[in-house]
């Protein structure tokens, strides 16, 4: 078979940030009607060379063709000029207006120099019906779920540009029903031969869907191949640069006799949020949550830390009753959450790393007892280094960072106050296979130091690799607890589903 | 040392030089611009002049940073500084000793600063609406104070406040130098600068955080007020009386504008109180320019409009101009380049 034409080259692409190599001499080609899989862990490079394919960041050296010609896309109009369009994890549309509002906004059809709504809603119904959407077109974008909203986002970039899709991480949001009806969406645009370049940090998706994939790392061209001549586990050990054992070997740690449980709550609940549950932890001991999403999962963390207050049941430590009014009575308690939504709870975006660091154990110590900045600068160092977190400069602001890493600095904020009980919620989401397999490994760092954890997560064969008893919530009830031999996907998978025919709705 | 000084004035550079310029024109529109001379104990001279009346809006400045930088604002300041004068003035006309006079003005502005506090921190009102009861409703508190009238004073001791001296300085000066080198220890010597910038920039995570936000909102609003009765008092010492209806009047504005010319963005986070106080002397120098350069009084305002437009284009041009090639740019930017095109 003739491999197809190549629409996209780019070639030799370097770009620097202030000293920092994010790109050195990559190279991506797209063909004509193939799905270009490019992978990388977080900070490989991946946003940086979109960025630079759209126009967003100009390239230090380089080349870029299109069809054969050389292109020096400027910014991103220009891009969607040529036909490069793009859709970013999180949706950019306008949640306020309708759909087809959204699908021509900018680009409205007129008649008499008044927008022709009629028009454009026809437009907009024969447009998603391509898509086989057939939804109402004058509703609110906002109506619609997370998925219809990406399917419409891409149907509009389409629709502008028609040439190269490029879909940065189309399915970080989206349940398993609604990755499927994306997938077939993203085989018919393949079937009518547009080049698609499609950035995850799922595998079993890349090979869904990809015909051929981009590995990089370190912001270096790690490897190019059909998906079709590379099985999973050399594509993982591609990625990480060092071979799978290492990186996900699960030690699952067995129950040590009776352990002192000295942290409990009891009847703890709040009106329709979570219904009252008892829950006991020690140290050593790690407790997967596990349930769907709006199960109760992320409520029972804030419960737990006092950001909602339960309106039942009582909380002791070692046996003596205790208050959790608020973050900071938790905080004294030496509890510590983080949280499931990272950007808006979790990290402060325009401080620096070593005051993201400093936060928690600052604001602990009171306004008047301040940390020296080279006490900060101390700690931030020790915790660059414990946790590998990747940044050119403790200084630079954290929202500079890569998820994974962004992550890691929350971690650190937490650690550093010492506590003895720490609350992760879905500490593993939207990051890549290297900083997850770390965080895995260091979960069971800290139980084996002695601290307590309860880990929520949505990934059932990581709740099985390190916890040691499992806790499963269906429609904001805690449904019971799994401990020792009985914990395994297969159980936690019929927990969770009984009598639940919704997962798939 | 010298290289964190060097760092602070590259910084500061486009403030400074926009200070120089006008500075310059001063000069250039009057000769007798920089002329200082010792009379009655006092210094005189255009210069101090532009010390001496820019004083309140740098305290008002002041308060106005930590507000800003919490992703708040106040809109009350000028109305507090009314109700503060009007305080002052009748209790001293009432013949209080001098010392219950300014605990009381004072204390009447940490009140103001408390209320909106109150509504911001705790009842989760924008900053905006909340203080904007107080700014209509303040005049009105001080009319009520004034009956009215405009209340006027001889008593000596107030009147220093306004225009005294000490050590040829006019008193003014001194406490806008305090009031600036208190709080920057305050906000540098304490954690509360680090906090209060976590605030501004991510309310919700410094509070997931441990940080006691609503506590920390009423401090700094009831700061603020506290800065706003100050310059109040100083207003009204220097008038030797208190109109409730004039007093401050459209200072929050000048307040803010200060700050922001400062380079503190009004989305909070980062800021600087010695910059915000720069911005505050640059805006007085400009009001002082063009009064003694004979200008109309008329083209005052519009005059000062353009100016401070140009500052704030070569701000901008500087952060996102010429900074632009070194530093990647933020996401959120470059996705709303995207959602635009």
């Amino acid at each position: 078979m003739a491999e197809p034409p190549i629409l996209l080259s780019a070639e030799g692409i370097s770009k620097s940030f202030l000293g920092f190599r994010a790109l050195e001499s990559v190279d991506l080609h797209i063909r004509a009607g193939e799905v270009h899989a490019l992978l990388g862990e977080n900070g490989a490079g991946k946003s940086t060379l979109i960025k630079v394919l759209t126009g967003v960041h100009q390239p230090d050296s380089g080349t870029t063709r299109l069809n054969g010609e050389q292109i020096s896309v400027r910014d991103a109009q220009q891009a969607q000029k040529l036909g490069i369009g793009t859709v970013y994890q999180e949706v950019n549309l306008l949640p306020n207006l309708s759909v087809a509002e959204n699908l021509y906004i900018g680009r409205q059809p007129m008649r008499f120099c008044l927008i022709n709504r009629r028009e454009m809603e026809k437009n907009a119904r024969a447009l998603l019906a391509q898509y086989d959407i057939h939804i109402d077109v004058a509703a609110d974008l906002a109506s619609y779920s997370v998925a219809v909203q990406q399917l419409i986002a891409i149907a509009r970039a389409v629709d502008i540009s028609g040439n190269i899709l490029i879909l940065d991480e189309p399915t970080a949001s989206l349940d398993r029903h609604e990755v499927e009806v994306l997938f077939t969406v993203i085989r018919r645009l393949k079937a009518r031969g547009l080049g698609i370049v499609f950035i995850t940090h799922f595998l079993d998706q890349v090979y869904a869907v990809s015909d051929r994939v981009t590995v990089l790392r370190n912001g270096k061209l790690a490897g190019t191949s059909l998906c079709a001549d590379l099985p999973k586990l050399d594509l993982v050990s591609l990625m990480l640069g060092r071979t799978m054992a290492e990186a996900t070997h699960g030690s699952r740690r067995q129950e040590t006799g009776p352990v002192h449980r000295e942290i409990s709550f009891k009847g703890f609940g709040l009106g329709r949020s979570v219904a009252p549950f008892d829950l006991e932890i020690g140290r050593g001991e790690v407790v997967g949550v596990a349930g769907l999403l709006g199960s109760g999962r992320t409520e029972t963390a804030k419960l737990l830390f006092g950001i909602d207050i339960a309106d039942s049941g009582t909380a002791s430590i070692d046996g003596k009753p205790v208050k959790i009014g608020s973050p900071r009575d938790a905080i004294k308690l030496g509890f510590g959450l983080c949280p499931e939504d990272r950007k808006t709870d979790g990290i402060i975006g325009d401080l620096s790393v070593r005051e993201n660091i400093a936060l928690a154990l600052q604001a602990r110590r009171g306004w008047f007892n301040r940390m020296r900045q080279s006490e900060q600068r101390a700690l931030a160092d020790r915790f660059v280094k414990a946790l590998d977190i990747r940044t050119s400069d403790i200084e630079k602001p954290v929202k500079f960072l890569s998820g994974g890493n962004q992550q890691k600095v929350i971690l650190a904020r937490w650690l550093a106050t010492e506590p003895r009980f720490l609350i992760l919620d879905e500490p593993t989401r939207g990051i890549d296979v290297g900083a997850h397999a770390e965080i895995i490994q260091l979960i069971n760092r800290l139980c084996g130091d002695g601290m307590a954890l309860l880990v929520i997560s949505s990934e059932i064969e990581e709740i099985v690799a390190y916890s040691t008893r499992v806790r499963v919530l269906r429609d904001r009830e805690h449904q019971g607890e799994l401990t020792g031999a009985s914990i395994d996907t297969g159980t936690i998978m019929r927990t969770i589903a009984a009598d639940s025919a919704r997962i798939e709705a | 040392m010298s290289r964190m000084l060097m760092a602070g004035l590259t910084r500061a550079a486009p403030q400074l030089i926009c200070l120089a310029v006008i500075l310059l024109l001063n000069w250039l529109a009057f000769p007798g611009f920089f002329d200082m001379r010792i009379q009655d104990g006092r210094i005189f001279g255009s210069v101090v002049d532009v010390l001496n009346r820019g004083a309140p809006v740098v305290i008002l400045a002041v308060g106005m940073t930590a507000v800003i930088a919490s992703k708040g604002v106040d809109l009350s300041v000028g109305a507090v500084m009314a109700m503060a004068g009007a305080v002052a003035a009748t209790m001293t006309v009432a013949g209080y000793p001098l010392l219950v006079v300014l605990l009381a003005a004072l204390g009447t502005g940490v009140l103001c600063g408390l209320w909106n506090g109150l509504l911001v921190g705790f009842f989760d009102l924008q900053p905006i609406v909340a203080t904007l009861i107080l700014m209509v409703a303040g005049r009105g508190i001080a009319q009520l104070i004034t009956e009215g009238t405009i209340v006027t004073f001889i008593d000596p001791g107030l009147i220093f406040f306004g225009t005294g001296s000490f050590f040829w300085i006019p008193m003014p000066v001194i406490l806008a130098v305090l009031v600036t080198a208190m709080a920057v220890l305050l906000v540098r010597r304490t954690a509360l600068g680090l906090l209060i910038e976590s605030l501004g920039v991510n309310r919700s995570a410094s509070s997931y955080a441990g940080v006691n936000s609503r506590l920390l909102l009423l401090l700094i609003y009831a700061f603020c007020g506290l800065c706003a009765a100050l310059a109040g008092i100083i207003v009204s010492a220097d008038i030797r009386g208190a109109d409730a209806n004039n007093a401050g009047l459209w200072l929050e504005l000048d307040a803010i504008l200060a700050v922001v010319i400062g380079g503190t963005s009004l989305l909070g986070g980062r800021f600087s109180i010695v910059m915000s106080v720069l911005g505050a002397i640059i805006i007085q120098a400009m009001n002082t320019g063009i009064l003694i350069s004979g200008f109309p009084p008329e083209y005052n305002l519009i005059l000062k409009a353009g100016v401070i437009i140009m500052i704030l284009l070569a701000q901008s041009l500087s952060r996102t101009g010429f900074l632009h090639v070194l530093r990647p740019a933020p996401t959120q930017t470059a996705e709303a380049k995207v959602k635009r095109a």
